[in-house]
This record gives structure tokens, C-alpha cells and sequence, in this order.
């Protein structure tokens, strides 16, 4: 392995971590901003110009709060929860393809993709379910019922999410033919977005994307009325920080999955017809990234201040008897079209 | 049973159609209405910066006036003590020596005024009550403490200040409409 590929590499993992914790950083702002402006209201504007800087005075917050630790917790799982839950979420980034592989005049590659795994659905969908680890742990160490209970709540939600969001996967899969993300975008060039050819997959995954990150209106793992908190009740200080941070780096990374696999990922129809020099087209097609990302991270937060949350029960109806039968039926219409169609 | 409005509605519990059962059309005009807020006007009033204007009859801490000369109005008459169904207000009369002319209006004035502005609901009738136009009601705020004790207001707080600067202005208070109204005693169970 040559050094400088490496040192790439190395520059690549640097920038998804900082653009994943920058990224997360602002959405905290970009939340609190537009759920003000969806009820009328200005939202932060103190810290610096716009209150920009309100993130950064959020964390402060956090890092200068008191530090309580139950006496009963287990120590080494209490403090490994919020750990797993970060890791887990800045894991996923790693094989999300930013933008267009820039082709150097001497033939080198440089993919502005950490690594594109052939497996990369499995990777992401691995992922994401060790992330259950996280708050299952932190509810279970700290030996708090509500706790517990949270965090059962949570992870029983985030497993039926996943089998629903699987069968949908494995729809998209069957058209593209590959489980490499890189490859999936690629795919899809021009107008040939996935959403044009899934679109209830793409509903099912999106509205599973929501039960995955436990975004309203899926939040139930975080109550204050029947919970007292939820998984996070014991936490406290930048521990608990971790775990709201968490949430926001999977808003992020699921905002960019949601926009690689079904709504065309770098691509944009128009850019190629007027963007030729390679790595301009590289830049563009990563701003052209961005600009899904943002606006799926915009739509989480939309959806959060328009519609209430579900009751428990009819989370777990819509996930066991609406979205697993719809994905199953998806599976079969997809397979039934592929079959005709080789006919 | 009779209607005693006609705003009643009779509740029907029709089964939901197939659209409506689906949520989404329901959840995506939801969405639409929350986006047409995020173009609105916003009701936020960036407070120290911008403050909003007060009526001019808002009835905020009170002021005890000087006349033109400068000198206090209050009589010490103990009018405003009595209409006040709070009961307030307390204050202590005491006679103007020699001397003093350019002081006290009166005779009479008050050497102890106070209003207890925990007990003070600003209904205003201190002001109805005044003969002497001595005691009004302001636009300005009351201020929030922290001590229950510094909240009795005396005269220290209460008396305008001599110079025009000073000066409160209540001449909104004292359009020719309200002097009128005032005098009227047959309205005086509507203020």
C-alpha cells in the first residue's frame, strides 16, 4: 500500500468525522431555529450574529454541568453506552460516497468515499443495529426502572423498524443488483433516481429512518410524562450530551443514506451538461450532496414540529402489520416487474 | 335537549374512507400548513432592544405629581387610601411649617406616603379617588425584586421630580373626556 494512498485515506476519514460532528453541531441550531419559525417565533439570536454561535454555547453547557454517576450503576457499562452510541454513529459514514470520484490527469482515483465496500448495505444495516447496544446498555446500567423501561422501549422500536427497513433494502437491491453504496449511486445518473422506481420502498424506508433515529413522531423512547426521561434518565452532563448528539449524527447519516440509495446521491441531471473539468465536477456533485442532505435533515425537522407522536401501541401496529407487509408485498411487485420483464 | 347555541355539531363516527385511513394526504397538508407558518411574520419582539408601546391608559406604577410651581399636590386627604380596595396604600399627614410653601401645596401634606406594591392590584381607583389630581397610574412597568421588603414603595420612589425632565407625563390620562367622566358621580360605580 503506497503512503500517499494512505495519507489520503486518512484525510478522507478526517473530513466525514469533522463534516459528520460540524454537521451534527448545526442541526441542534438548525432545529431549535425552525421549530421557532414554524411557530412564529425568532428562535436563538444572542449568540453572535443569527445566534450562530449557539451551538458552541450548548456545549459549553454541557461540558461544565455536574457529572453524576448513580452510586448502583454499573460504571464501565454506564460510561460505554453513550461511547457506542457515538461510535456507531460516526461508523456509518464510512461508506457513504460524498461525491463524484475525482480522476486525476495521470489515471489515479481519488473517491471522495472513506471506503467502498462491496458490502456496504450490510455494513450500514450492521451498523446501525449495534447502535441499539448503545441505549440498551445505558438503560440497563443504570439500574433505574425507568431507565430500563426506556431503553426497552427503544430498542424494541429500533428492532421492528429494522426488519421493515431491511425488506425494503432488499427491493432496491433487487434492481440495482449490488450492495456497494458507491455503486448504488453511481446507478443513478441523470433521472434514473431509485425513488422514480421504488417509491413505496422509499416510503418505508424513509418513515423506518424515522423510527431509527427516534425522531418524532417516533420519539417514544424519550418520555418525561410516563418515563421521567427514558433511556437517559441517569445521564447527565456531556453523557447524556453524547447520546442527544448521537441522535443528530444519525439524522445526518440517515439524511445522506436516504438521499445515496433512493434519490440519486451526488447526482443531479443537469451538472454534467455544463460542469466537464473532472474535479469541479467532483466538488459540485459533493455540494449537490450536501444540498439533499440538508434538505432531508430539513424534512426530519419539519416532521417533527408538524405531526404528534404515536401512541406505543400504534407504533408497534404500523411497524409489525402496516410496514412489514407493504415491504413483503414491495419485494414481490419488484420481483414480479424484474420477471416480466426478462420475459 | 335545546340548543343554546347554534355552534352545536352532531358527532358522527363515519368510518375512515381508504385515503383517510393512509394518514399521508392528512400528513403531508399538516406538513404544508407548518411550512406556510415558517413565511410568516413573527410574533417575537426582541425585548431590550424593541419594546412594544403601551396604551396610554395602561395602568403601570404610580407617580405622585408637583404642580407647575413644583410643589407636591398630595394633600394627605387619604382618599385614595380608602378607595383602594387593596388597601395599599398607607400614609401619615403632617402640617407645612413656614417656609415651606414652596414644598407642599397645602396646609397639609404627606410626610409618610406608601404603597405596598405586593398588595397593589392596579385597578386605577387611586386615581379615580384623588381630588388634588395628585396620585396617577403611569405607563411604566413595576419593577421585579428580589426582597418583599424593598416593595413598599415611599414617597423616595413614588414623587416625580422637580425639574421638567422629571416630570411625568399624564396628560393622556387627563383628556377633557375622562375630567368630565370624572365629575360625573352617577358613573362612578363603572370605573
Amino acid at each position: 500500500m503506497e503512503l500517499s494512498f494512505l495519507i489520503y485515506k486518512v484525510l478522507l476519514v478526517l473530513g466525514v468525522f469533522t463534516l459528520s460532528l460540524v454537521i451534527a453541531m448545526y442541526t441542534t441550531y438548525a432545529e431549535r431555529k425552525v421549530a421557532a419559525f414554524l411557530q412564529d417565533r425568532l428562535g436563538p439570536n444572542r449568540a453572535g450574529p443569527f445566534g450562530i454561535l449557539q451551538p458552541m454555547a450548548d456545549g459549553v453547557k454541557m461540558f461544565m454541568k455536574e457529572e453524576f454517576i448513580p452510586n448502583r450503576a454499573n460504571l464501565f457499562l454506564f460510561i460505554l453506552g453513550p461511547g457506542i452510541a457515538m461510535f456507531t454513529c460516526l461508523m456509518t459514514g464510512a461508506v457513504i460516497p460524498w461525491g463524484k470520484d475525482y480522476v486525476a490527469t495521470d489515471g489515479t482515483h481519488y473517491p471522495i468515499q472513506t471506503t467502498d465496500v462491496n458490502i456496504g448495505i450490510l455494513y450500514l444495516l450492521g451498523v446501525v443495529s449495534v447502535g441499539v447496544y448503545g441505549i440498551m446498555i445505558g438503560g440497563w446500567a443504570s439500574n433505574n426502572k425507568y431507565s430500563l423501561l426506556g431503553a426497552l422501549r427503544a430498542s424494541s422500536q429500533m428492532i421492528s423498524y429494522e426488519l421493515a427497513m431491511g425488506l425494503s433494502l432488499i427491493a432496491l437491491i433487487m434492481i440495482t443488483g449490488t450492495l456497494s453504496v458507491g455503486q448504488i449511486a453511481e446507478q443513478q445518473l441523470g433521472w434514473h433516481w431509485n425513488v422514480l422506481y421504488q417509491p413505496l420502498g422509499c416510503l418505508i424506508f424513509i418513515i423506518c429512518a424515522f423510527a431509527e433515529t427516534n425522531r418524532a413522531p417516533f420519539d417514544l423512547p424519550e418520555c418525561e410524562s410516563e418515563l421521567v426521561g427514558g433511556y437517559h434518565t441517569e445521564y447527565s452532563s456531556m453523557k447524556l450530551g453524547f447520546y442527544l448528539f448521537a441522535e443528530y449524527i444519525n439524522m445526518f447519516i440517515s439524511a445522506a443514506v436516504i438521499s445515496t440509495l433512493y434519490f440519486g446521491g451526488y447526482n443531479f441531471p443537469v451538472i454534467y451538461n455544463y460542469v466537464t473539468d473532472p474535479l469541479w465536477i467532483s466538488v459540485v456533485s459533493f455540494g449537490v450532496m450536501m444540498m439533499k442532505v440538508c434538505f432531508f435533515i430539513f424534512l426530519f425537522l419539519w416532521v417533527r414540529w408538524t405531526l404528534p407522536r404515536f401512541r406505543y401501541d400504534q407504533l408497534m401496529n404500523l411497524g409489525w402489520k402496516v410496514l412489514l407487509p407493504l415491504a413483503v408485498l414491495n419485494i414481490l411487485i419488484t420481483g414480479a416487474i424484474i420477471l416480466l420483464r426478462q420475459l | 335537549m335545546a340548543n343554546l347555541t347554534n355552534r352545536s355539531i352532531i358527532v358522527v363516527k363515519k368510518e375512515m374512507t381508504l385515503l383517510e385511513r393512509i394518514y399521508l394526504p392528512a400528513i403531508f397538508s399538516g406538513m404544508l400548513i407548518t411550512l406556510s407558518h415558517f413565511f410568516r411574520r413573527k410574533a417575537t419582539v426582541s425585548y431590550p432592544e424593541v419594546k412594544r408601546p403601551f396604551a396610554a391608559t395602561y395602568r403601570g406604577q404610580h407617580v405622585l405629581k408637583r404642580d407647575e410651581m413644583g410643589r407636591e399636590r398630595c394633600t394627605a386627604c387619604g382618599l385614595c387610601a380608602v378607595a383602594c380596595p387593596a388597601e395599599a396604600i398607607t400614609m401619615t399627614a403632617a402640617e407645612r411649617k413656614p417656609g415651606e410653601e414652596n414644598l407642599y401645596r397645602e396646609e397639609k401634606y404627606a410626610a409618610v406616603y406608601e404603597i405596598n406594591m405586593l398588595r397593589c392590584i392596579f385597578c386605577g381607583d387611586c386615581e379615580e379617588a384623588c381630588p388634588k389630581e395628585a396620585i396617577f397610574l403611569t405607563d411604566r412597568m413595576p419593577p421585579a425584586l428580589y426582597k418583599r421588603g424593598v416593595l413598599v414603595f415611599g414617597k423616595n420612589i413614588l414623587v416625580e421630580g422637580v425639574s421638567a425632565d422629571k416630570r411625568t407625563d399624564v396628560t393622556k390620562r387627563q383628556t377633557a373626556n375622562v375630567l368630565e367622566f370624572k365629575k360625573n358621580n352617577r358613573y362612578a360605580h363603572n370605573r
